[in-house]
């Protein structure tokens, strides 16, 4: 009974699309994965905005949006019915076609990314044996759209923004792709289906996730860390900072062209947990063993549901960090501990089974975090402050 | 051959000819953006999916957005105060890439003559590519390390001289 | 159609005056070689030596460096020169 449960999704799909001629099965199959696809990922965005606001008014102690529904719930539909009938301006300066291009790209693009996830038990809608280089692919084609959309409004603060957005998610990518490199190399495959299948081994009960070994959890929060900045979020947000460049790359969008730049960012941010959940915390698998029966897809929506909640925590935590000091952060900090994850990993391999690799890799990890820490990363001293009065 | 391969033929053709003939440069660069995109959907659909997914990491994220930057750091942007946007010798260069593409097409035209056109599909997998690139392609892959290397530290040092002197 | 590519970017290569179309047209003439290399890869006997595939890898990672370094050269000529024109940038002495 539980297996059907786990597998409802596909079982509905193979009924379905038994109603036609056997020549357009298997592209009609495709088609309702995608159909699913677009109805599941959008209703998962609505509930994170709700919840976005809502978690970051009581961080802030206020309470956030609570005149729509019951606790604010039907917000999403307010937004929607909003940026629908607003006015859609489109400067006179500006490039009409690339001005337009730019938010259908981000969202085609993003959209693509979802297509390699595996969302539960065989239920993934491409199986490609070289998954992770697909999505990677698509992240970075991210950034020619928000160049695009920085460009085309002919405004100095757009465009400032937008160069800072760009470089901002250059220098994290090669962080989160070497991040991902090391599951890539214990695994032995850029599948993403064969990375979840080697989590979803349990030993005396725990499974073999990719976050319970040392390199797994340095990895995993480096990851985290490029993640963050990758979807300019807080607190590596300074392209979209309210106070900083009014609103960086899209200042001149206007009604449903913004819905669909917010929508891009935060499919994005959807699409990066759920790759972070299929690397690291084993995606669809369920934590414990004797948990097996709960639907996998369950397992994996509540923990992306749950990185997500973490972004939203951090972002109402921590202030937000100056563009220097960002780049700094990646270039110099986060760049060299992926590469000693990464040999760190393959002396993990080497030395084969037993505690004695677990110390080790874990001290030389908390090692160098703690001395590149202190010592690459120190702040410049200032002297005692002097003032200058106005005379 | 087959619709798909002639559309997105049709469509890198136009994006080049677009990057090649359009005034604003920031245009050509989104152009060139486009024959990126078409020919990796073209290597996709030879079948050679390492390098598509590789084109489009590499070219469409990395390259295309160093063509943009340079665009807006050298100010090229704005519209060429006086002439054209061709060269003086335009012509000349016109009638050279004509001559050289009557004598590719020639060559590939007299060399499909000999061509097995049906062979099965090649089932690359990523793991094959890495054996090949641990295995028989070694010394390339070392070399193109050192070259990508050497060419980072070059780029640094030919931007950043610069400004030490403009001071 | 790879012969077609190369061939315009040949002529954007020869005929523009800024020199970041230039670049733009060597780009797009290692991109016609490649794709040439892919497609005769695919049709060729012996597809599963992977040599086609190889060297256009090796030829896509070359060609990112390439550009690299050639976009810094405009820059740096750019500083000195304040543009990026290639009819005024016809002397040697700078």
């Amino acid at each position: 009974m539980f297996e059907k449960a786990d597998q409802v999704f596909l079982l509905l799909r193979d009924w379905l699309v038994g109603f036609l001629p056997p020549g357009w099965r298997s592209a009609a199959g495709v088609v309702l994965g995608v159909i699913g696809i677009i109805a599941v990922f959008p209703g998962l965005f609505a509930i994170t905005t709700v919840l976005e606001r809502k978690g970051l008014g009581r961080m802030q102690n206020r309470l956030g949006p609570n005149r729509v529904g019951p606790f604010g719930i039907l917000q999403p539909i307010a937004d929607a019915i909003k940026s629908l009938t607003k006015e859609d301006i489109v400067p006179l300066n500006a490039d009409a076609v690339v001005h337009f291009l730019a938010p259908v790209f981000l969202v085609v693009v993003v959209f693509m990314g979802f297509a390699v996830l595996p969302v539960g038990r065989n239920m993934v809608l491409v199986n490609m044996d070289s998954g992770l280089l697909f999505y990677f692919a698509m992240g970075a084609s991210t950034e020619v759209s928000i160049f695009m959309a920085g460009w085309s409004s002919r405004n100095k603060y757009s465009l400032l923004g937008a160069m800072r957005a760009v470089a901002q998610m250059i220098s994290y990518e090669v962080p989160l792709l070497l991040s991902s490199v090391v599951i890539v190399m214990m695994t032995g495959s850029l599948s993403l289906v064969k990375i979840v299948e080697a989590q979803n081994q349990y030993s005396w009960g725990l499974p073999h996730w990719y976050i319970f070994t040392p390199w797994g959890c340095a990895a995993f929060v480096m990851y985290a860390v490029a993640a963050t900045a990758e979807t300019n979020r807080s607190p590596f947000d300074l392209p979209e900072g309210e106070s900083e460049l009014v609103a960086g790359y899209f200042t001149e969008y206007s009604g449903f062209k913004f819905a669909l730049f917010f929508l891009g960012e935060y499919l994005a941010m959807l699409s990066i947990s759920g790759l972070g959940t299929t690397l690291f915390l084993g995606g669809w698998s369920a934590p414990l063993a004797v948990l097996n029966w709960v639907p996998s897809w369950i397992w994996f929506f509540s923990k992306v549901m749950l990185s997500i909640s973490v972004l939203i925590w951090v972002r109402g935590t921590l202030p937000r960090l100056r563009q220097d000091q960002l780049m700094n952060f990646a270039w110099k900090f986060v760049l060299p501990m992926t590469l000693l994850n990464l040999m760190v990993a393959a002396l993990w391999r080497f030395m084969g089974d037993g505690w004695a690799r677990w110390v080790i890799c874990s001290a030389i990890l908390l090692l160098v975090y703690v001395g590149a820490g202190r010592v690459g990363m120190r702040r410049e001293h200032f002297g005692p402050r002097t003032y200058r009065y106005a005379e | 051959m087959s619709f798909v391969f002639w559309f997105l033929a049709a469509i890198a053709v136009a994006g080049a000819l677009a990057a090649v003939l359009l005034k604003n440069l920031v245009h050509c660069a989104l152009a060139l953006t486009v024959v990126f995109t078409g020919l990796a959907l073209l290597f996709l659909q030879l079948d050679a999916q390492f390098a598509g997914f590789a084109q489009i990491l590499v070219y469409v994220g990395a390259v295309a957005i160093l063509v943009v930057f340079a665009i807006l750091l050298t100010r090229s942007s704005e519209t060429p105060k006086d002439g054209g946007v061709f060269s003086r010798t335009w012509m000349a260069g016109l009638v050279i890439a004509a001559a050289v593409f009557a004598v590719l097409g020639w060559a590939v035209l007299q060399s499909e003559a000999g061509l097995p056109h049906e062979t099965a599909v090649p089932n690359v997998t990523v793991q094959q590519i890495g054996n090949a690139l641990m295995g028989r392609y070694v010394l390339p892959l070392e070399i193109v390390a050192l070259l990508l290397t050497a060419a980072m530290v070059g780029a640094v040092i030919v931007a950043m001289h610069e400004m030490g002197d403009a001071k | 159609m790879a012969a077609l590519l190369f061939a315009i970017g040949l002529a954007g290569a020869l005929t523009r005056r800024n020199a970041i179309l230039v670049l733009i047209g060597i780009e797009l003439m290692l991109n016609a070689a490649n794709l040439n290399l892919i497609a005769f890869w695919r049709y060729m006997p012996h597809p599963e030596a992977l040599t086609g595939m190889m060297f256009a890898i090796f030829s896509i990672a070359v060609a990112a460096a390439e550009a690299a370094v050639g976009l810094g050269l405009v820059i740096s000529i750019h500083r000195h020169a304040k543009t990026a024109d290639l009819d005024e940038m016809n002397r040697m002495k700078g």
